[in-house]
């Protein structure tokens, strides 16, 4: 067995700054597709089409397709068109908070459906405006039925976040495989970001337990 | 005072209101009665555009809510309404069920809202469960605080969809109490319901509705007694 991990300690910080950036793109990534998510899930349940259509289109395309194939096309193919060198971290935050926003955007409205209709009916019988009913009344309902689900989202986006290596943004993945080629050692540094990545998660998965504790005490 | 005219709703190619012509007088309690399907509910929610009538007209104190403008939301914030099952905001305690809307709607000062809402649990009988969440009270009280809620928007009218139907047998009687008391103080009310003793004992007037179409409406005591359609008469032996 040629295992070495003495070999790596000196790479260790330099892999250990990778959890930075990825920290970095993926909050910003989240943050952007829960907005437009939201956006886009209260388009889908408008009853007005022009609003219903596009969002539904939308979501059709960045779930239809695969999501490196949309990060190459961010990163590689629209600055071809536009003669517009755009730097890695804004098509990585592109490219993943604009694919996420697809998935929210599902789980919320489904959230929503999810909310008792009389509920509805409740609110508007006191006079209650949408939107008003919208924030007090129906979407902190709705929380409660998104809650696992978006867990869930954040999750996979974060170990998916490691795709952003094939454009060259310095994650944890992409240090972790420099390391690999110049020690000409790829097992013990792929597995020191495996641990890394599991550990993310497993903090991500515990703080998600510890919300839905939380949101069920009105039960 | 509401009043309808030729009101007709249809879903689809189901018409479950046909022509229906009414007039309700301010402070009278008109109690609703018919098998179900009959429409009874439709014509209710009708009344605060819950559903919107496919055609006919509505009137409340003299303006008219069925036109193109009106705006729904003004329309609702005088009248009250209670539902089968109550409806309340789990997510809130009983206190900011009942202040929620007075706050949110009417621009009522926090204090104030709290004040008011205080009164309307004491006289539901709930001033003991004004920091109890819904989950926490049983079928009777959550409709009492149903009914509070919708008093605490101080409406002029008050639509009760069988309020009672959803409750326990033992529970019945405390909602009952609360609406007797409600009418004897000049509200106008409402109430599509199966409980026929309080159709009897408190409604001024009894509308009996079968297949989308009103088929007798009259005084209490003349409608149980000396029904006049045979309709009438056969639902009143199923049920009495």
């Amino acid at each position: 067995m040629n295992l070495d991990f003495s070999q790596i300690v000196p790479s260790i910080p330099f892999i250990l700054e990778g959890i930075g950036a990825t920290l970095k793109f993926v909050s910003v990534s989240i943050l952007f597709g829960l907005l437009l998510g939201t956006i886009l899930a209260l388009c889908k349940i408008s009853n007005k089409k022009w609003f219903k259509w596009p969002a539904d289109i939308y979501t059709s395309i960045f779930r239809g397709t695969p999501l490196i194939l949309q990060l190459m096309i961010i990163h590689y193919a629209i600055p071809q068109l536009f003669l517009y060198d755009i730097p890695v971290f804004l098509s990585a935050v592109l490219a993943f908070g604009l694919n996420s926003a697809a998935y929210v955007s599902e789980i919320i409205r489904a959230g929503i459906m999810a909310v008792d209709k009389g509920q509805v009916e409740a609110a508007e019988a006191l006079g209650v405006p949408y939107p008003s009913m919208m924030v007090n009344i129906i979407l902190p309902q709705a929380l409660k039925n998104i809650l696992p689900a978006m867990m869930n989202e954040f999750i996979t986006l974060t170990k998916e976040s490691a795709l952003v290596s094939t454009i060259g943004y310095m994650d944890l993945m992409r240090r972790a495989e420099i390391v690999g080629a110049q020690l000409y050692r790829n097992f013990e540094p792929l597995l020191f970001a495996g641990i890394i990545y599991w550990v993310m998660i497993f903090i991500l998965t515990n703080i998600g337990s510890w919300v839905e504790r939380r949101m069920r005490q009105s039960d | 005072m509401i009043k309808t005219m030729n009101l007709s709703k249809s879903f689809g190619e189901l018409n479950v209101l046909k022509n229906i012509s009414t007039t309700i007088e301010q402070g009278e309690v008109v109690a609703v009665i018919g098998p179900s399907g009959s429409g009874k509910s439709t014509f209710l929610r009708c009344i605060n555009l819950l559903e919107n009538p496919s055609s006919g007209h509505i009137w409340i104190n003299d303006k008219e809510i069925t036109g193109p403008k009106v705006n729904k939301l003004q329309v609702r914030k005088n009248i009250g309404m209670v539902f089968q099952h109550f409806h309340l905001f789990p997510h809130m305690t009983v206190l900011e069920n009942v202040t929620y809307a007075p706050m949110k709607v009417k621009h009522i000062k926090k204090e104030l809202a709290e004040k008011i809402a205080k009164e309307l649990l004491q006289r539901v009988g709930l001033n003991d469960k004004v920091d109890a969440y819904p989950s926490r009270l049983s079928g009777g009280q959550k409709q009492r605080v149903a009914i509070a809620r919708a008093l605490a928007m101080d409406p002029e009218i008050m639509l009760f969809d069988e309020p009672t139907s959803a409750l326990d047998p033992e529970m019945v009687k405390e909602v009952l109490d609360v609406m007797k008391y409600l009418a004897t103080t000049g509200m106008t009310m409402v109430v599509v319901t199966h409980e026929m003793n309080f159709a009897k004992e408190v409604a001024d007037r009894i509308i009996f509705m079968d297949d989308g179409k009103i088929m007798e409406e009259g005084e209490p005591q003349e409608f149980f007694t000396h029904p006049k359609t045979k309709r009438a008469s056969d639902f009143l032996a199923k049920v009495l």
